[in-house]
């Protein structure tokens, strides 16, 4: 067969141009897709080296005391001393009130999606929950802003200073009064919690539509109720799909921006209570780098933006294992 | 037969024995609860939907009209103008966005999808995660010392790089999925014909996959449109940008079209959520009333792209899975 091709090849010259342009096209393709490939992976490497070189001399400056709590430096680009604590301390804690928020909230809605609702109206659910993830940031900022903080915060923030506010060790972190325009971490804190709902809901219904379903008829079959088979069979067997699930979340609150800077009142304020204006590691350097005169200042931001990229790298990292430890288990694939 | 027969009777005594324990009642309680509780809590999740949407629609409706679109803004304090700067940026910065990102994103996708355990193949998947996991802002920062630095000035050029690696990682994704779904006998019969492997992948595949890829650069557009922090230090916004003077003062000093498209790329723009975003910060209330309206375009553009995509990608999943 071989010495077929071979003769025919030598016969006709067509026969080989063909094969030759053909070659070339395919090592082309070839070397586009593996190019391009390339072209990613570099991508994500730039990002973190750039990131590190930029941030050089604010890394040997403050050192370590750039993130800790214990620190004595503040944040004082006029005096040229920076100290990143106040922005950690509060991308931590506007995140946290997100998580305390929405993970209860989206893992409901994912049980009501892959487990009760009827099939007609899951495609329209489904769709509204996930529009809730493509309104523009900006849009949240700007509702919450004119229309959610008035509404909702201000009065809120006023309910959670009387009562929590006098309790001994949770007081510090509702000592009011919240300003009447609303802007504090609280608020922010609220809006994450809208943002990232969807992203959790839909994470975790994935890894509770990929859980077998003679884990439930089992369940079931024995005699428990539907809230027994989901809160003791369905629950524990993605628990660690819902763990990734939520640390996703987490991972968006922590980088997201533009809500927060226009809803956090941005100030460095010694109070550390909710009700009070402060600042997240994001809406700073949104707020200043555009400002940053001095070449400190703007080293700073960008080691704050390097201690944001390490921190979802991780964060990113973690969740995709704990998804793709339940994904594997199951014969249906969870899209993230 | 006799037998079970014979068992029936006991079961249903049974049955009943246990529904009239006490601790069935409490157990089918607490299951009707919970059960209506995830519904209650999954209504609640849409209110915030509505009611943002709902808001923007009445608020921003009412400050649109013609010059909103047609005209150039006016100085703060002076009512009326428009955003058409913030329009015309926002598609340049799209375009080019898109230019850089699809060529990109379709390569890396085929490589990923047909070499998916090689190491090349492993580190996309990591890189393509990875991407998809940086804030927008830090996207922001990077692109600032990649581009804005270096070049010593903020751009259009540098703002659509960084839109662009805000859209890639979906894109990826996106077009990775659409391929592995098209039939591998499809893939395998051009092959055997005797079809290169190129021509099999743009003449076989990518049409068959074509509409599922064209609805993952569809929500990926969607979702650059409305970022506004990897913009903030790239394509800085500029309220002076007027692309048809532009144009026509090259055209006059007898530019080549690439001088002209060059030009136009060395400039900053503005964007509408970067517009929206300096709008809601003005004092003036003209100002904040116009950042409603972006957020009215802004919100319609978005909403319409996504469900337009959504429903358009079920029936294509649909159709392919049968």
């Amino acid at each position: 067969m071989q010495n077929v091709v071979a003769h025919q090849r030598k016969k006709l010259p067509i026969f080989a141009r063909i094969e030759s342009i053909t070659k070339h096209g395919d090592r082309v393709w070839t070397g586009l897709n593996i190019g391009m490939s390339l072209v990613v992976v570099l991508l994500m490497l730039l990002v973190g080296i750039l990131l590190w070189q930029d941030s050089a001399s604010s890394r040997q400056a403050f050192g370590f005391s750039f993130l800790s709590p214990f620190t004595e430096a503040a944040w004082n680009p006029v005096e040229n001393n920076f100290a990143a604590w106040p922005f950690i301390y509060g991308t931590f804690i506007t995140s946290l009130v997100a998580l305390i928020i929405a993970v209860p909230l989206s893992i409901g809605i994912a049980i009501f999606l892959s487990e009760l609702c009827p099939p007609w109206l899951r495609t329209p659910l489904n769709l509204l929950v996930e529009l809730l993830s493509a309104i523009p940031s900006v849009v949240y900022g700007l509702w919450g802003i004119f229309v959610f903080l008035p509404l909702v915060i201000t009065p809120l923030g006023q309910f959670l200073g009387s009562t929590l506010g006098s309790v001994p060790l949770l007081g510090s972190l509702f000592s009011g009064p919240i300003s009447a325009s609303g802007s504090s971490r609280l608020a922010a804190g609220v809006i994450l919690a809208i943002m990232i709902l969807p992203t959790i809901a839909a994470v975790t219904r994935d890894v509770l539509l990929a859980i077998p379903s003679s884990q439930r008829e089992a369940s079931l079959a024995l005699g428990a109720t539907r809230w027994e088979t989901i809160s003791r069979v369905l629950l524990p067997y993605g628990i660690s799909g819902i763990l990734g699930a939520v640390i996703l979340g987490l991972g968006r609150a922590l980088g997201e921006t533009m809500a927060v800077t226009m809803v956090i009142g941005n100030s460095i304020g010694a109070s550390a209570s909710l009700l009070k204006p402060g600042y997240t590691m994001s809406s700073v350097i949104a707020n200043e780098f555009a400002e940053a005169v001095s070449p400190m200042h703007s080293q700073a931001l960008i080691e704050v933006a390097l201690i944001l990229f390490l921190m979802t790298l991780i964060l990113n990292i973690i969740a995709r294992l704990l998804i793709w430890s339940v994904a594997r288990k199951s014969t249906s694939a969870v899209r993230v | 037969m006799t037998e079970m027969n014979a068992v029936v009777p006991s079961v249903a005594t049974k049955v009943s024995h246990i529904q009239s324990h006490k601790g069935f009642r409490r157990r089918k309680a607490v299951n009707w609860v919970m059960l209506a509780l995830t519904g209650l809590i999954t209504l609640l999740a849409v209110v915030p939907l509505f009611w943002i949407i709902g808001y923007v629609v009445a608020k921003g409706g009412q400050y649109i009209n013609l010059d909103f679109f047609t005209q150039l803004p006016r100085p703060s304090g002076i009512p009326g103008g428009g955003v058409l700067h913030a329009i015309e940026g926002t598609l340049l910065l799209t375009f080019f966005a898109a230019l850089i990102a699809i060529p990109i994103g379709l390569f890396a996708a085929f490589y990923a999808a047909y070499h998916p355990n090689t190491l090349l193949g492993t580190l996309l998947r990591f890189g393509t995660d990875v991407l998809s996991g940086i804030p927008s802002i830090v996207v922001g920062i990077f692109v600032y010392a990649l581009v804005v630095k270096p070049s010593g000035h903020y751009s259009l050029l540098s703002g659509s790089i960084a839109m662009a690696m805000i859209m890639l990682p979906t894109i990826i994704r996106t077009t990775e999925e659409m391929i592995k779904l098209v039939p591998v006998n499809l893939r395998e019969g051009a092959l055997a014909l005797g079809a290169p492997e190129w021509k099999t992948a743009l003449q076989v595949t990518l049409p068959a996959a074509l509409s599922g890829i064209l609805t993952g650069f569809l929500l990926s557009l969607a979702r650059a449109t409305g970022e506004t922090a990897p913009l903030l230090f790239t394509a800085l916004g500029n309220d002076r940008f007027n692309l048809s003077r532009m144009i026509s003062s090259g055209v006059s000093a007898g530019q080549s079209i690439f001088a002209i498209i060059g030009n136009i790329l060395e400039q900053p723009v503005d964007s509408l959520p970067l517009t929206l975003y300096k709008y809601s910060q003005d004092p003036n209330i003209d100002r904040i009333n116009q950042s409603w309206a972006v957020a009215f375009v802004l919100v319609i553009l978005v909403l319409t792209i996504n469900i337009v995509a959504r429903v358009w990608v079920e029936a294509r999943a649909a159709r392919l899975r049968q």
